[in-house]
C-alpha cells in the first residue's frame, strides 16, 4: 500500500467527555471510493472531522498519513492545500461572504496564483447548473438561509470547483428527497471523472452509493471499525441492518 | 506566521510621523488669552472672536461626561489646541512642503483625487495644506473650500449663520471647546438641484504630539441637490493623549440628499470626542456611512434631526475595538415632521480586551405622525477578555408611530473558523473572512476603495495583538 493516498494507523480520538475512536486504520488508494457505514453515533463523523484535523478532537494515539506524509499535528488549512476535503453534515453559514468570493478565495489558496476570473466564472456556472442549482447562488451568502438540500449541494459545488484529491463526504445524503440525491451523486460523479479523486462516503443509508462504484465498504460501531469488504457488503447490510456487528462489539451500539 | 510582515508594513502607512521643527505651535492647555491668540492667528472677524470667547466660558462652566468610557487620561493643560505647519493652503500638490505631501502620498490622498474624487482638502494638524475642487464641479457653482477663508469670502454670511447652530456650544463640554479653538475643516455648498456625480473628499491628519484637532465641517445641499462627501482620519502614535474634537454639522434641504461616508483610523493614543450632526428638511434624505476602526476612547453618536415631513435617514455604522480600546458609538435619531424614517444598522466587534458600546437613541417626538423607525443592531466577541455592550433607547410621543428594534450579540463561532479553515484558509484569515462577512453591510456601502481600505484594517487589526 505504499502508494496509498490515505493511510489512516492505529488512530485514536477524543473529545473533553473521552475517547471516541479506538485504533482505526485504514487505507485509501488514489481515484478509489470507500464507504463507511454504521449506526448512529458510531463515530462517523468523527473520523471525518478528526482526518481532516478539526480541532474539537483531540488525536490521543496513532497517525495519518497523506500522500505518504505524517499530517497528524497539521492544521485543516494545510491539510486542505495538500488535496483533501471534507463535505460537512452541517455546513456552517457564513453572513457577508458570497459564495463566489468565498470560492475564489479558497481557490486562489489551493493554486497560489490569482484566479482567472473569467474562466473561474464559466466553471462556477457550470457546476451550479450540474447542480440545478439557479446562477444567483453565487451572489448569495454562503449557506445562509440555504436549506438543508442546498446547503449539501453547495458542498459538492465546493467540491467541484476545489478539485482535492481526496473527498471526504459525511452525510452528504442525508436530509435529501430522491432527486436531490439524484443530482448530488452526479456531481459527486462528475468531481469523480475529471480528477480521479477518491472518495471517503460516510453514511448511514445507502442512496448515495447506487450511482457509484464502491470499492471497498468498512463499518464502524463504537469507535472501531469492525468489518471490511467490497461493495457486496452494502447489500448485506441493506438487507441485515447492523445488529450482527454491534453484537461483536458486545451488543450496544 | 509569514503574514505578519504584511501587517507590519501596512501598519506603518499611518504609525509614521514627521518632525514639526519649524511649525507653530500654541503653548498647551485653554485660557482666554490662548483663545484670543488663536483668533488673531487666524485673522477671525470679531464675531467669531467673540464666538470663540463665549464659548470658553461655556466650556468652563460644564462638566465632563461622566456616563461613558472614561477619559481621565486627558488632561486639557496638556494639548496644544493650535499647531500650524509652517505653509499656506496650496491648490497645487507639487507646492506643498514635502513632508506633508510624502504624508499624504503614503495615505494614497492624490492618487483618490486623481482617480476617483470631485475634490478633495487634506488638513496636516490644525489647518489645511492643500485644496482643490475639479474645474467641472466648481463650474456647476459648488463650492468646496477651507472655512477660514469662506468666512471673509462670498458666503461669510451663510456661514455666520449655519456655524454651530445644529451643534450649538452648550451642547456638552467638547462641543464648547470646540467653539473655542476649532480650526480647519470644510464648508460644502452644493447650490439648489445641482447633482454632484463624484464624491468630495476631506482628509485629516494629526502628526504633531499632545496636540488637538478640531476641525470644523460645515455642508450645506441645497434644494434638489445630492452631494457624497468621504472623510478619512488617522494619525501617528505616540504615548501622551491626543485629542480630536471635531465637529460635522449637515444641513440637508428640502428634498436633498447627501451621503456622509467616514473611514476613522485614528491611532490609539486618541481621544475622539466627536459631534456630527444633520438637520433634514422636507423630503431629504440623509446617509451616514461610519467606520471607527482606530482611537483609545470614542465618544461618537452621529445625530439627524428629521425635522421637514417624510424626511428620511439612514445610518450604517461598524466599530472594530481592539486591545486598550474603549469605544462608545452609535447613532440619534430625533423625529420631529410627520412621515419621517430612520434606520439604523450598526455592527461592533471587539477583540483583545477590547470594549465597544453600542449606544443609540431613537426619539419620536408626537408631531412626527405615521413616523417609522427602526434598529438593528448586532455585535460580534472575538474572545473571551473582550466586553460588548448594547445600549439603545426609544422614546416615542405618538402611537401613530411604527418602531422595531433588534439587537444580536455573538461570539465568533469555532466550528465556523473550522470550516473555512477546511477549504484551506488559515485561521487568522478564515476569522478575517467571519468578521468582514459580519461587516459588509457598511462596507458594501462603501465606493470600492473604501471598502477595500476597511476590509484590509479589519486583516490588520486581526492580525495584531
Amino acid at each position: 500500500m505504499a502508494d496509498a493516498i490515505l493511510q489512516v494507523r492505529d488512530l485514536s480520538a477524543a473529545i473533553e467527555e473521552g475517547e471516541i475512536l479506538h485504533g482505526i486504520s485504514l487505507d485509501i488508494c488514489p481515484g478509489e471510493t470507500h464507504v463507511l457505514m454504521g449506526p448512529n453515533g458510531a463515530g462517523k463523523s468523527t473520523l471525518g472531522h478528526t482526518l481532516m484535523g478539526n480541532p474539537v478532537y483531540k488525536v490521543t494515539g496513532g497517525h495519518i498519513f497523506f500522500e505518504g506524509e505524517d499530517i497528524t499535528e497539521l492544521s485543516s488549512d494545510k491539510r486542505a492545500a495538500r488535496g483533501m476535503f471534507l463535505s460537512f453534515q452541517n455546513p456552517l453559514e457564513v453572513p457577508g461572504l458570497s459564495v463566489e468570493t468565498f470560492l475564489r478565495g479558497a481557490l486562489r489558496k489551493k493554486t497560489g496564483r490569482p484566479v482567472r476570473i473569467l474562466k473561474f466564472k464559466k466553471e462556477l456556472a457550470a457546476a451550479l447548473d450540474l447542480l440545478q442549482m439557479d446562477a444567483s447562488y453565487a451572489e448569495r451568502d454562503l449557506n445562509v438561509g440555504f436549506s438543508g438540500g442546498e446547503k449539501k449541494k453547495a458542498e459538492i459545488l465546493q467540491l467541484l470547483i476545489l478539485s482535492p484529491k481526496l473527498a471526504i463526504l459525511d452525510e452528504t445524503d442525508s436530509g435529501l428527497d430522491v432527486d436531490a440525491v439524484r443530482t448530488v451523486s452526479m456531481g459527486i460523479q462528475e468531481y469523480q471523472k475529471r480528477t480521479g479523486g477518491a472518495l471517503l462516503v460516510i453514511t448511514h443509508s445507502t442512496r448515495i452509493l447506487d450511482s457509484l462504484k464502491v470499492d471497498r465498504t468498512h463499518v464502524m460501531v463504537r469507535g472501531k471499525l469492525v468489518a471490511e469488504g467490497d461493495a457486496s457488503l452494502i447489500d448485506e447490510i441493506n438487507r441485515e441492518g447492523f445488529e450482527k456487528y454491534i453484537a461483536m462489539r458486545g451488543g450496544e451500539a | 506566521m509569514a503574514n505578519r510582515k504584511v501587517a507590519d508594513i501596512d501598519r506603518s502607512i499611518y504609525d509614521f510621523r514627521y518632525g514639526e521643527e519649524d511649525f507653530y505651535r500654541i503653548q498647551s492647555g485653554l485660557s482666554p488669552e490662548i483663545v484670543e491668540k488663536i483668533s488673531r492667528e487666524k485673522h477671525d472677524p470679531e464675531w467669531m472672536r467673540e464666538f470663540r470667547l463665549q464659548s470658553l466660558e461655556i466650556y468652563n462652566r460644564l462638566g465632563v461626561p461622566n456616563w461613558g468610557a472614561p477619559i481621565d487620561g486627558l488632561n486639557m493643560e496638556d494639548i496644544a489646541t493650535y499647531v500650524r505647519a509652517n505653509t499656506d493652503m496650496k491648490t497645487s500638490w507639487e507646492e506643498v512642503p514635502d513632508d506633508i505631501k510624502n504624508t499624504f502620498e503614503r495615505l494614497g490622498i492624490p492618487q483618490a483625487e486623481r482617480e476617483s474624487l470631485a475634490g478633495v482638502g487634506a488638513q496636516y494638524d490644525s489647518e489645511l495644506v492643500y485644496h482643490n475642487v475639479k474645474d467641472e464641479v466648481a463650474a456647476q457653482g459648488v463650492i468646496y473650500t477651507d472655512l477660514e477663508s469662506a468666512l471673509w469670502g462670498e458666503y461669510g454670511q451663510m456661514i455666520r449663520d449655519y456655524f454651530m447652530k445644529v451643534v450649538p456650544p452648550t451642547d456638552h463640554k467638547f462641543a464648547a471647546l470646540h467653539g473655542a479653538v476649532w480650526s480647519g475643516g470644510s464648508f460644502v455648498y452644493v447650490p439648489k438641484g445641482v447633482k454632484v456625480d463624484i464624491p468630495l473628499q476631506s482628509y485629516f491628519r494629526l502628526n504633531a504630539k499632545g496636540a488637538g484637532q478640531f476641525e470644523h465641517t460645515l455642508i450645506i445641499v441645497d434644494e434638489g441637490a445630492d452631494l457624497h462627501f468621504i472623510e478619512g482620519c488617522s494619525a501617528p502614535k505616540y504615548n501622551v493623549a491626543n485629542l480630536h474634537a471635531g465637529c460635522v454639522e449637515l444641513y440637508v434641504k428640502k428634498n436633498a440628499r447627501l451621503r456622509y461616508s467616514t473611514i476613522e483610523n485614528w491611532s490609539k493614543n486618541m481621544y475622539n470626542l466627536n459631534t456630527k450632526r444633520a438637520l433634514v428638511e422636507e423630503g431629504g434624505i440623509m446617509e451616514w456611512v461610519s467606520g471607527s476602526f482606530g482611537s483609545h476612547v470614542s465618544y461618537l453618536y452621529p445625530t439627524t434631526i428629521l425635522k421637514g415631513d417624510g424626511a428620511h435617514c439612514e445610518f450604517t455604522g461598524v466599530t472594530f475595538a481592539g486591545q486598550d480600546q474603549n469605544l462608545d458609538t452609535g447613532a440619534k435619531m430625533i423625529h420631529i415632521g410627520r412621515d419621517t424614517s430612520s434606520f439604523i444598522n450598526t455592527k461592533s466587534i471587539c477583540k483583545s480586551g477590547g470594549v465597544s458600546t453600542y449606544r443609540s437613541s431613537v426619539e419620536i417626538r408626537r408631531s412626527a405622525e405615521g413616523a417609522r423607525a427602526a434598529v438593528s443592531c448586532g455585535s460580534l466577541m472575538l474572545d473571551s477578555i473582550s466586553r460588548s455592550d448594547t445600549i439603545p433607547a426609544m422614546l416615542v410621543e405618538t402611537d401613530k408611530a411604527d418602531v422595531g428594534h433588534e439587537a444580536t450579540i455573538g461570539r465568533i463561532s469555532d466550528e465556523a473558523v473550522f470550516y473555512l479553515m477546511s477549504r484551506g484558509m488559515e485561521e487568522e484569515e478564515a476569522r478575517a473572512m467571519i468578521v468582514s462577512g459580519f461587516a459588509s453591510d457598511v462596507s458594501k456601502e462603501l465606493p470600492l476603495e473604501y471598502a477595500v481600505e476597511m476590509n484590509n484594517l479589519i486583516k490588520l487589526e486581526m492580525e495584531m495583538g
